[in-house]
């Protein structure tokens, strides 16, 4: 079996630098509230609406109100090829963990029977972008105004052949000359406690304990990054 | 010894560390967990002595007891009125909150208020399970006839208004428009196209620079410039909006 010799990555990167990130809040002027994140050539909008009233009634619930969440990636979104456009069993998937990873930090108490819609569109994918999703849809339901302990910042950590590394990238995600494992991970800056944990591929216990660590050190990066975000939207000029 | 880790007046995001130690207190829109206070919120922060708490900058309009709110009659029933209220909830106004008029039992209440029709009106009571009641009966609420509808963050309302009605009278002076500012975001203006047009802009400005300083002598100026009349300062109205 090859190893992988480099001590950098094929695109220039250290072992735990994420790719280029730019976010901004408040990118969807009819939504309560909205925000874009990109993290190379993965974009993601995110837009809240709500809380709304919730239909049909079934869905309602007495004690609190729910959240949806609606992970899309555009038909140009991919890697050439076309994405079929609508709901798929990876879309669905994925809209769910994004709630899950999201509903620990909100509190929706005060809004019983009703509904905080969150779309998230994707019109770029290279890899990530679920994580890139829950960072997005975390700036707009703060843009929102809704009752939120924390925010959610999310990265995706891995191993390639026998290297841990940060925010993997396509290229990095197909490498098919060793073993690969994709983890992504969300988890709230401030206390440290994980929403999201995935993983696809295999990893020893040991390997897997150290990349955690690393994406929970790249998470409070991305925090920062997305706690500016917030700020320069409100600030005074 | 406790330590204030932001300033006065800076805005705050979710999660962020307000203060340390137990010398301040968690005020609305914060929690303490340990000894350190936390935003519950996006906000500005406001430390009134001991107190910190956040003030909401965006979020859906939240129906309160006693605000007066403009909304739209969606159904009516057989004894009362359905009404859409900006919010996450419609509210329900019955007969005998709406009119001190007698109206026999199985008459068309549609002669008093119709679906689409526009109200002014006061919340009553809100339950744990957001059920609103509102009340058409008392000094200014009404039925809306003309004029238009336009809608505002809900946050920015107490700006639009200012110190005891002083900006909107300003408004209402220069332009001569009649306005009325619901607190639930929506605001009704009735006057000549041009003007009403001018006030839907000093709108506007208020609502994007409530958070700057000076903002009535900018309005000002910005009313005496589209409209080429020397403009009043607003006078403190005690009366509703």
């Amino acid at each position: 079996m090859n190893t992988m010799t480099y001590s950098k990555r094929l695109n220039d990167r250290k072992m735990d630098e994420l790719r280029p990130i730019e976010a901004k809040v408040g990118v969807i002027e009819r939504a309560d509230g909205s925000a874009m994140f990109k993290i190379g050539n993965t974009w993601a909008y995110a837009s809240v609406y709500g809380p709304r009233n919730l239909y049909p009634k079934f869905m309602q619930d007495p004690q609190s109100g729910i959240l949806r969440v609606n992970y899309n990636m555009m038909p140009f979104s991919g890697s050439g090829e076309r994405v079929r456009p609508g709901a798929n069993r990876r879309a669905k998937e994925i809209s769910m963990v994004s709630e899950k990873a999201l509903l620990p930090v909100l509190d929706l108490k005060e809004f019983p029977n009703s509904v905080v819609d969150v779309f998230i569109e994707l019109p770029q994918t290279e890899a990530g972008s679920r994580c890139a999703g829950i960072c997005a849809a975390s700036m707009a339901l703060a843009d929102a105004g809704l009752n939120m302990k924390d925010l959610v910042a999310a990265v995706s950590v891995g191993r390639v052949d026998d290297k841990l590394l940060v925010d993997l990238d396509y290229s990095e995600e197909a490498y098919e000359d060793g073993p690969v494992a994709d983890i992504p991970i969300a988890m709230m800056p401030q206390s440290g406690k994980i929403t999201l944990l995935q993983m696809d591929g295999e990893v020893t216990k040991e390997d897997l304990r150290k990349a955690i660590g690393m994406g929970k050190e790249a998470c409070g990066r991305i925090y920062e990054v997305m706690k500016k975000a917030l700020k320069e939207k409100y600030e005074v000029q | 010894m406790g330590k204030l880790l932001i300033q006065d007046k800076e805005i705050v995001v979710p999660g962020e560390i307000i203060a340390e130690g137990m010398d301040h207190l968690p005020g609305q829109g914060t929690y303490r967990e340990g000894d350190k206070i936390i935003a519950g919120r996006l906000g500005l922060a406001n430390v009134e002595g001991r107190a910190v708490k956040l003030i909401a900058l965006s979020g859906r309009y939240i129906p309160k007891r006693n605000d007066t709110i403009i909304c739209q009659v969606i159904d009516v029933g057989f004894s009362g009125w359905r009404v859409e209220t900006n919010s996450a909830y419609s509210a329900m106004l019955s007969v005998k909150d709406a009119t001190s008029e007698f109206i026999r039992r199985g008459a068309d209440i549609t002669h008093y208020f119709n679906v689409g029709d526009y109200l002014v009106a006061k919340i009553t009571n809100v339950t744990s399970q957001k059920l609103i009641d509102i009340s058409t009966k008392g000094p200014g609420l009404r039925k809306l006839h003309g004029g238009r509808i336009i809608q505002v963050n809900c946050n920015k309302v107490p700006r639009i208004i200012g110190k005891a009605g002083s900006m909107v009278s300003m408004i209402k002076n220069a332009t001569g428009c009649r306005i009325t500012v619901g607190q639930n975001g929506l605001v009704w203006l009735e006057g000549e196209p041009k003007s009403e047009y001018i006030a839907i802009e000093a709108i506007r400005k208020i609502e994007q620079e409530a958070h700057l300083s000076g903002l009535t002598d900018r309005v000002k100026a910005f009313l005496e410039e589209k409209t080429g009349k020397k403009v009043e300062p607003g006078v403190e109205e005690p009366e509703l909006r």
